[in-house]
């Protein structure tokens, strides 16, 4: 498990997020920042430590944190996390928005 | 790390509308969160986990999650809890309350559940204020703050939930906050591994509520102020009156031996059949 500064890749899902900042505020390597309109970036990945924080503390569960040398788990769209229920998501979200 | 967000997933039931109906920062969804990895942490298969809960926005957590859930009626969710225990013991038992449920309307449960020692696990997501139905007072509301229904400050004492807890004789009693995720894993572990009924307060910002009309500017401030104020017992019981005063008490208050009422019921049962 990458556990060096610069070892790991930080990933937000967008579409998640609330943009409530709790992330950027407690990091330790100061890796993200979040803009008054909520949207937050992720500045300084280098700096990341994996010390795990954020990815506890999220409220969302829309942080992820993974080793550099590896693919992404999943992209960073919500849509590939659970292949077999996509289509029963796809369901529901048309559903809501009707 | 990534395991986390993925495990996560595995639990959620992803037909539900995401993201979430929390507002931004909750701490409910940091318990949520921790609830997933504690269970799966102790291996335990999701059809022997039953979530129970009651009304208010800590009552939508079960929803959320794959498990054998029943949303009931507020302040009730304990005689449910307690029935489905009873009935099947082999069930692995926990109760989601927020602080008026499980104090305010359903206190009377809470204390009995405790003194009956029935074998569930309740979480107590303390919030200071009643979320869901527009910030009035609780019976944890601490003196002096502000509320809809305490607009110039709170003139009664709050109830300390893991000091009721623990005198009501239940055989687990802990308290913990949002900020401290790592240490609330272990401990909602403990608390549904240890016989007898377990509880765990859970301290779990409310901003929308709670922290706006007390001071707090962001949630961010907030989870700042559980940071900075919770303190472990051990530290606690040192410090000088007037800085006990701002601190949180956080760790294991009450952890005895016990036997759970549904395995005093099994062994009776068996005794007057004759079968031991
Ligand atoms: C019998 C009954 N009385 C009152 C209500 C209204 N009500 C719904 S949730 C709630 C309080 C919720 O506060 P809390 O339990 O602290 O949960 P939170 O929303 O803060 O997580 C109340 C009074 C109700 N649903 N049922
Ligand atoms: S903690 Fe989660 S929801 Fe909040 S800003 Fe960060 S990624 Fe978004
Ligand atoms: S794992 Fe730690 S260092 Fe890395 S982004 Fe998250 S909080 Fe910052
Ligand atoms: S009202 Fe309070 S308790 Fe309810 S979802 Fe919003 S922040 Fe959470
Ligand atoms: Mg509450």
């Amino acid at each position: 498990m990458a556990s060096k500064r610069g070892e790991s890749r930080v990933k937000v899902f967008r579409d998640w997020c609330k943009g409530c900042g709790i992330c950027a505020a407690f990091c330790p390597g100061k890796v993200l920042s979040v803009d008054k309109q909520g949207n937050v970036r992720v500045d300084h990945e280098d700096e990341c430590i994996n010390c795990g924080f954020c990815e506890i503390h999220c409220p969302d569960f829309a942080i992820m944190v993974y080793p550099r040398e590896e693919r992404p788990p999943f992209e960073a769209n919500i849509e590939d996390v659970a292949p077999a229920t996509r289509e029963e998501l796809h369901k529901t979200r048309n559903s809501n928005s009707k | 790390m990534a395991k986390v967000t993925q495990l996560i997933h595995k639990y959620l039931r992803h037909s539900k509308r995401f993201p979430h109906v929390f507002c931004p920062g909750c701490g409910h969804g940091i318990v949520l969160g921790s609830l997933v990895r504690s269970i799966h942490y102790m291996g335990l298969a999701k059809d022997d986990v039953v979530l129970v809960a009651g009304i208010g926005c800590s009552g939508r957590i079960p929803v959320y999650v794959d498990f054998n859930t029943i949303h009931t009626t507020h302040g009730r969710a304990l005689t449910f809890a307690t029935g489905i225990k009873l009935a099947n013991p082999r069930l692995k038992v926990i109760v989601i309350m927020g602080d008026g449920d499980a104090l305010s309307i359903g206190g009377n449960h809470l204390i009995h559940a405790a003194r009956r020692n029935i074998g569930v696990t309740a979480l107590v997501l303390n919030n200071h204020i009643y979320g869901m139905t527009g910030g009035q007072s609780s019976c944890t509301t601490p003196t002096g703050s502000f509320s809809t229904t305490s607009p110039f400050g709170q003139l009664e004492d709050e109830f300390d939930i893991s000091r009721v807890t623990k005198v009501c004789g239940a055989s687990f009693v802990a308290r913990t906050t949002v900020m401290q995720a790592a240490a609330m894993d272990s401990m909602i572990s403990e608390a549904v591994m240890h016989p007898g009924f377990g509880m765990v307060e859970i301290l779990s910002p409310c901003h929308t509520q709670y922290g706006r009309k007390n001071n707090f500017k962001t949630c961010v401030d907030m989870y700042k102020w559980l940071q900075k104020s919770s303190t472990p017992m051990e530290k606690y019981r040192e410090l000088p009156p007037e800085k006990q005063e701002k601190a949180i008490a956080t760790g294991i208050f009450e952890k005895k031996d016990c036997t759970g009422l549904e395995e005093k019921y099994a062994r009776m049962r068996k005794s007057l059949r004759g079968e031991n």
